[in-house]
């Protein structure tokens, strides 16, 4: 049975989009068949990070509307055989999404594709209500920092109360814990919160720890994914998210400052 | 009919009731600010039974002229159903023209906005209707005083504290409980309408707890809780940690902009109104 998982936050700018692109990348690179859909209409950043914003044609909007069949928009990835994406319309304001519209591109999806990741527009508008709504399972991201909790506090408040799971009084929707751009030096110094500060405020399972990284904006901008940086340790935390949401168990890497060697202090490295 | 068939049946029951507060024995004074605060609103008794609360001219020597006012008040459709407090004196004469007795000392509402006037309707009552219909003797039914909602303290007043405020009637009983059993998170609102609120999981910054009862949370209390939201000045907030940022009873309430105090800070604390100081009292010494 396919699952729709969403990539969600509440507040901008802390990765959804560069947590959609490696996640979904790396559910495909496990051999699941995999999309990746892009909600935020109107803005259109996914396809830049997967590196196919020249192939977008026809987007999410052209499909709602009924003007062209899913198979012509959805782009395949340039790297995965597995992994295809929907991406979002540049010209339409996101009044164009409607539930209906993607309810039914959904259950087509559904019909070909082992996960459906949506990737969540910021705030609490129509858009992101949309990207959640059908979701089965939830990634909220998270920075380390008071005002991203809230939001992500806000966000798992609307999941519980308005996804169409708990409308219909199924099981809710599973959330898993994404805290992103940590640095751990920083949260001993009491500039961050930590991992445990954060789980204390928002109780849900962890399902990983994103360092900050500068691969991140290296990989953006090249149009990768994160998850293809060889040797990053951006790259492993996100191998190892995939992996723990296969279910396998994966010790916690990344949330302890890493001890600077004697030689490597003796050579000027940091 | 037959025999069998009771003609009737003497049950108990519990109806609320006006209370006119009586404060002068001066029959002209008295009709005339009655007439004149009827006159505003001249459908406000439809027929209500009204308690008359003589506690006010108690010591006062002189009598109050039943058979004069009783039809002052019936032209007003205001129906006299008895009296309460008042001297011996008082209550003779009451009894003498058909009016029951309720009994005295009910408990005083510490809050109650004392008004110059020589009347003052006052909040609702919750009077049992009692079994000893025929028997004179002045019978003692368990009082359950609910009173008007009093007035919000503080000035700085805030966005849910208007809501409290904006409720105004009592509401009688509370009996049922809601349960929460899952997060309640920023930006959600539970509101127990006529009942108490029990929260087994976390309440996070920026939720907001509203019952006309009392409000338990089993697990750290970080939002606003707002108990006895229609006045019940008798309802109480348990919680588990106190890390609150708002914490209100019948209207009176208290802000936490530095957070909770250290003493009580985390731990586990019951809160309650005394007189119009709300109390948090640490549950562990």
């Amino acid at each position: 049975m396919a699952k729709v998982i969403v990539v969600t936050s509440g507040k901008g700018g802390v990765g959804k989009t560069t947590t959609s692109a490696s996640f979904s990348t790396g559910l495909a690179m496990r051999g699941n068949k995999t999309v990746v859909i892009d909600f935020d209409v109107g803005l259109r950043n996914l396809d830049l990070i997967m590196g196919c914003e020249r192939r977008v044609v026809y987007d999410i909007i052209n499909v709602i509307n009924g003007e062209v069949s899913l198979k012509q928009a959805l782009i395949k990835d340039k790297s995965c055989d597995n992994l295809y994406i929907l991406p979002a319309s540049q010209t339409r304001d996101k009044d164009a999404l409607n539930l209906e519209g993607v309810e039914r591109i959904l259950d087509e999806l559904k019909l070909t594709f082992d996960f459906i990741v949506c990737d969540s527009p910021a705030g609490i508008e129509s858009g992101a209500f949309t990207a959640m709504y059908f979701a089965d399972e939830a990634l909220v991201v998270t920075n380390p920092e008071v005002s991203s909790v809230r939001d992500s506090d806000r966000i798992l408040g609307i999941l519980a109360a308005k996804s169409k799971r708990a409308v219909d009084g199924l099981e809710p929707v599973k959330e898993h814990l994404l805290v992103t751009r940590y640095d751990p030096r920083r949260v001993n110094t009491g500039a961050m919160l930590s991992v445990t500060d954060i789980q204390e405020i928002l109780r849900i399972p962890l399902l990983g720890v994103i360092p900050e990284s500068e691969s991140v904006l290296q990989a953006s901008n090249s149009g990768t994914p994160a998850i293809h940086i060889e040797k990053s340790d951006v790259a492993e935390a996100y191998r190892d998210v995939v992996g723990r949401f296969m279910g396998e168990e994966l010790p916690m890497r990344f949330i302890n400052a890493e001890k600077v060697g004697f030689f490597k202090r003796l050579l000027g490295g940091h | 009919m037959t025999s069998e068939d009771p003609a009737f049946k003497i049950k108990t029951g519990n109806l609320t009731l006006l209370q006119l507060h009586i404060n002068t024995a001066d029959m002209a004074e008295l009709k005339k600010q009655l007439k004149q605060r009827l006159s505003q609103t001249p459908d406000f008794f439809a027929h209500t039974p009204i308690v008359l609360d003589l506690s006010a001219i108690a010591d006062n020597s002189s009598e109050l002229n039943f058979s004069e006012l009783m039809p002052f008040m019936l032209k007003h459709s205001m129906c006299a159903a008895g009296v309460v407090g008042g001297s011996e004196a008082q209550r003779a004469a009451a009894v003498k023209v058909g009016l029951g007795l309720f009994p005295d000392g009910p408990v005083r509402n510490p809050l109650r906005r004392e008004t110059g006037d020589a009347l003052s309707v006052a909040g609702h009552r919750e009077l049992p209707v009692q079994e000893k219909l025929f028997s004179s003797d002045p019978v003692t039914p368990e009082l359950t005083v609910y009173s008007v909602v009093p007035e919000v303290k503080d000035v700085a007043a805030t966005q849910s504290v208007d809501v409290v405020a904006s409720v105004v009637a009592p509401v009688p009983f509370v009996r049922q409980t809601m349960v929460i059993d899952k997060p309640v998170r920023t930006g959600q609102r539970i509101y127990a309408e006529g009942a108490n609120l029990v929260v087994l999981a976390i309440v996070n910054a920026g939720a907001e707890l509203i019952a006309d009862g009392d409000i338990h949370v089993y697990a750290p209390m970080r939002g606003k809780a707002i108990a006895g939201a229609r006045g019940n000045e008798a309802a109480r907030i348990f919680v588990q940690s106190l890390e609150a940022e708002l914490l209100s009873i019948a209207g009176c309430f208290k802000v936490f902009e530095e957070g909770v105090p250290e003493n009580v800070s985390g731990k586990p604390a019951h809160v309650c109104l005394e007189g119009s100081r709300l109390v948090i009292n640490s549950m562990f010494y």
